[in-house]
């Protein structure tokens, strides 16, 4: 069953779109207030050692400089307490740990004290002043080191040395169901820490008013997350915060967790000023939340008919300083796209002295996924079927359990898979030698979480859209357009406006490519009000008992009104119509997203062409097909960089020697051919216009896509990412 | 902290005096000295291009051009390329191709591409790929970057011969 809409499944151009080609959009680092100073951080050069003293004085003391702060002027955090942000769980002695040190430094880059003063200039000059002595303590870089006996241990509470969580899935008879198979393939893979990479650095006001208010405006994925945390770490009532969100030049998980908002407020308490932080690269680099490396063994067997009979996981990820590593998504994601009978699924969250990880687009699961699709590259190989029929045989489906639990209600895997198998650059050779084609599949849960929405009808036929999900690329649009479909409007006559947490109801980040979805949802429930109210006053202006409403246009009993005819009579039929919605979804639709890739490796060099790419995902419902597209390219970019280029380059004492964007390579214009999309759409049966999610699953299967190009050839199977020509040439 | 010095010159094409530090870079005194926010820092070591500004007849990285060095010349930044209430047609492009998602690269990119097509009226994806390769998107993986300025070139000097 196909629906007809009017707006939706169109490309308008986005609501903020002159003002971010014209300079005008206010980003964080943007703003300007009377009387505000500036911020640095001082960090440490260790990697793991023990603070012996910190003495601030010769800062202090320094001309311009208004206020330094270290760990000792926050609260105390208790041993044991949790707070919840809405994405899980978090160690409130972790979080503030991480934003300034106390004790022990668990990183290079961990920051440790911060200034204040009347210039960046100068603030960095008096944070070079502060004098720390440090015991410099051994390093431990990765999971397998750091599980190791005799590894040097991070925190003395963990009950199983640097193992922070053990995650175990176990389902039908493993034994039994490789004793079926004919065919078993086991391979062990390695990925380094990657980040990010967002352009905009972190940046954090905030202004600490005499009245006990504190008010912060800063570039993040959440400002309920950023208030929240804030006021955990401030220690203060979370209505004492109030967070405005600017404009957020990226985030892809990496703008979730906070960093500088509670050190500016700290400081701006002691300076009475409006207090600016802004990140360097660098310190973006060594001082926030890269994604984590990673160990990771799969173990798959097939019978002859290509059924997969059973799969085992092992897998070890890199949390960095404090527990956290995203292996509970990459555990629950490995086997995530098969129907598999029998299974089990280890996973093991390690704390090494790296940067404290946080989420990267699908996090987690691109780790996992490269092992599972490279076993099963080499299984269809094995068998001589083609790659994709061999997933074919094993898709995903309705009613599919996976191993963490859950059954899958509606779900595109093979859609998807037909979608490549009849996609253009499947169906074509190869230009020539030394080149390959490698496929992937991947899935991303997609999230739910609380979001909230206000619309207000204007006298002129126009609405007003309020919301707190910061817009990150295109949801100012893709929420509009969900408002316009319900009240027969164009896209262009709905005014979004993103306001600060005091203004709207609860909204979780932006984030697990749950905005268009949830907070869709929380707009097309307040236009619904919308209409309702609106009916009640035509009825009334009619003295009829029912109202219709059908694009757009209210009747009864042959009196028709457009929706602008009706809402200039509001003021005369009771007064203005405002509706507000706030939801927590239950109906989150996973998505499943393939990719096709071509490369051409040059044999002396090792250096890899990307030559052809199409990038496949089930959106659920495209609301705007063009910004679903860009997620997918950007996905697809960014799962080629890590794959092929980007890494942590540390040294044997925990220094990040790459720290700059010279030396971190992410991929240029020219490392990049077009990225042909194909949008799969398999309604979503839990969202009204059949919304999934498109921000994340894309990003799942380039690395093992690459790595699969890779062995067509190159002859050879990779056994680490990157998969960059030292790698490629053995060397 | 040292003495500041008075520097005179053109930006968008209206006289600008300033004073600065002589450590300050073009970047630091268009953004937080003119005010001219638009142009953006993402790395502050010339690798990202975000703050990509004309000075004189060449693009320079604004942060590694120190703001006395700007005297005399003539600087057009993102602020300057609209026509009035008018857009070039390289920032109407940008919307209608979608070309950007968080938007912190444009304003760079769309200088840069504003001297590609001075010089090259009718750049090729290769010629347009290597030329925008000092500009990093994190976003759009540059397909629908390369698709405006192609459609640009044509909106401003015609198709190719």
């Amino acid at each position: 069953m196909s629906t007809t809409y009017n707006v939706i499944g169109t490309r308008p151009i986005r609501h903020d779109g002159a003002d971010k080609v014209t300079g005008r959009a206010l980003y964080g680092a943007d703003l300007q207030l009377a009387r505000m100073i500036h911020g640095a951080v001082l960090r440490s050069p260790h990697a793991h050692a023990r603070i012996l003293r910190i003495d601030t004085s010769k800062a202090e003391a320094l001309p311009g400089v208004f206020a330094v702060v270290t760990a000792a002027d926050f609260p105390p955090a208790p041993a044991d307490k949790i707070v919840d942000f809405g994405e899980g769980d978090t160690l409130l002695s972790s979080l503030r740990g991480n934003i300034l040190a106390s004790g022990k430094v668990l990183y290079s880059g961990h920051a440790v004290a911060a200034v204040a003063a009347v210039n960046a200039h100068v603030a960095a000059e008096a944070a070079a002043l502060i004098e720390v002595d440090y015991e410099p303590l051994p390093c431990v870089l990765t999971a397998p080191e750091a599980m190791a006996p005799g590894a040097p241990i991070l925190h003395e509470n963990l009950p199983n040395g640097n193992v922070a969580e053990l995650i175990r899935y176990e389902m039908g008879d493993l034994a039994a169901g490789f004793a079926e198979a004919t065919v078993i393939v086991e391979r062990e893979l390695d990925t380094a820490t990657v980040h990010q990479g967002y352009i905009e650095p972190q940046n954090a006001t905030a202004f600490w008013s005499s009245d006990g208010r504190i008010h912060i405006w800063c570039s993040t994925q959440g400002s309920f997350v950023a208030r929240d945390a804030s006021a955990a770490v401030l220690d203060v009532p979370v209505s004492q915060v109030k967070v405005t969100p600017m404009e957020i030049g990226g985030g892809f998980g990496g703008k979730i967790n906070v960093y500088l908002e509670p050190v500016a407020a700290m400081l701006s308490k002691k300076a009475g000023r409006p207090v600016k932080l802004v990140m360097s690269r660098r310190d973006v680099f060594t001082g926030t939340g890269p994604t984590p490396g990673s160990r990771v063994r799969v173990k798959i067997g097939v019978n002859d008919a290509g059924k997969i009979t059973a799969a085992q996981a092992w897998l070890a990820y890199e949390a960095g300083a404090y527990p956290g590593a995203m292996v509970g998504p990459g555990a629950m994601t490995v086997f995530a796209c098969y129907d598999i009978e029998n299974v089990l699924i280890e996973g093991f969250d390690v704390v090494v002295n790296k940067p404290s990880t946080s989420a990267y687009r699908a996090p987690g699961a691109p780790n996992s996924a490269l092992a599972t699709e490279t076993v099963l590259d080499e299984i269809a190989e094995k068998l001589g079927i083609d790659p994709l029929e061999l997933r074919l045989r094993n898709a995903a489906k309705e009613g599919t359990r996976r191993a963490d639990g859950p059954r899958y209600k509606r779900i595109g895997c093979i859609e998807v898979l037909e979608a490549m198998k009849a996609s253009p650059q499947y169906n074509a050779p190869l230009p020539g030698p030394n080149c390959g084609r490698g496929v992937a599949i991947g899935f991303w849960f997609n999230a739910g979480l609380p979001s909230s929405a206000t619309l207000s009808v204007n006298a002129d036929g126009t609405v007003n859209l309020i919301e707190g999900s910061t817009d990150i690329g295109g949801s100012r649009t893709s929420l509009s357009m969900q408002a316009a479909e319900v009240l027969g409007l164009r896209a262009e006559d709905i005014h979004p406006t993103i306001v600060d947490t005091d203004s709207v109801g609860y909204t979780g980040v932006t984030g697990g490519s749950r905005t268009t979805f949830a907070t869709g949802l929380a707009v097309h429930d307040a236009a619904q009000m919308v209409v309702e109210q609106m009916k009640a006053r035509a009825a009334r202006l009619w003295a009829v008992d029912e109202v219709s409403f059908s694009n757009g246009t209210f009747s009864a009993n042959g009196q028709s009104l457009t929706f602008a005819q009706l809402a200039a009579q509001l003021g005369a039929t009771g007064g203005p119509v405002s509706c507000s919605a706030t939801v927590n979804p239950k109906g989150v639709g996973g998505s499943i997203a393939g990719l096709i890739i071509d490369v051409k490796v040059d044999p002396e060099t090792g250096k890899t062409d990307v030559l052809r790419v199409t990038s496949v995902q089930d959106a659920g419902k495209a609301i705007h097909p063009a910004y679903v597209e860009g997620q997918m390219q950007g996905g697809t970019a960014q799962g080629i960089g890590w794959a092929l280029n980007e890494e942590y380059f540390m040294d044997a004492d925990g220094d990040m020697r790459n720290g700059s964007y010279l030396d971190y390579r992410m991929p240029t214009a020219l490392d990049l051919p077009m990225i042909e999309t194909i949008i799969v759409e398999v309604p979503n049966p839990g969202h009204p216009f059949g919304v999934r999610g498109v921000g994340e699953a894309n990003i799942v299967p380039p690395l093992a896509a690459v790595a699969n190009a890779l062995y067509r050839a190159t002859g050879k199977r990779l056994n680490r990412v990157p998969m960059n020509p030292a790698t490629i040439l053995g060397l | 902290m040292s003495a500041k010095v008075q520097v005179q010159t053109t930006i968008n094409n209206e006289p600008v005096e300033f004073l600065c530090e002589p450590r300050q870079s073009l970047l630091e005194c268009l953004r937080d000295i003119v005010g001219l926010t638009g142009t953006k820092e993402g790395c502050g070591d010339g690798n990202c291009g975000s703050c990509t500004v004309k000075l004189g007849d060449r693009i320079v990285t604004s942060c590694l051009v120190l703001g006395v060095e700007a005297a005399g010349e003539s600087i057009t930044t993102v602020e300057g390329l609209a026509h009035g209430s008018t857009l070039h047609p390289l920032q109407k492009a940008f919307l209608d191709h979608a070309a950007l998602q968080c938007g912190i690269c444009t304003p760079g990119f769309l200088i840069a591409a504003d001297a590609l097509l001075q010089k090259h009226p009718h750049p090729t994806e290769e010629q347009t790929r290597f030329w925008l390769s000092n500009n990093l998107c994190r976003c759009t993986g540059y397909d629908k970057i390369i698709r405006a300025v192609q459609a640009a070139a044509i909106e401003i000097n015609g198709a190719a011969q």
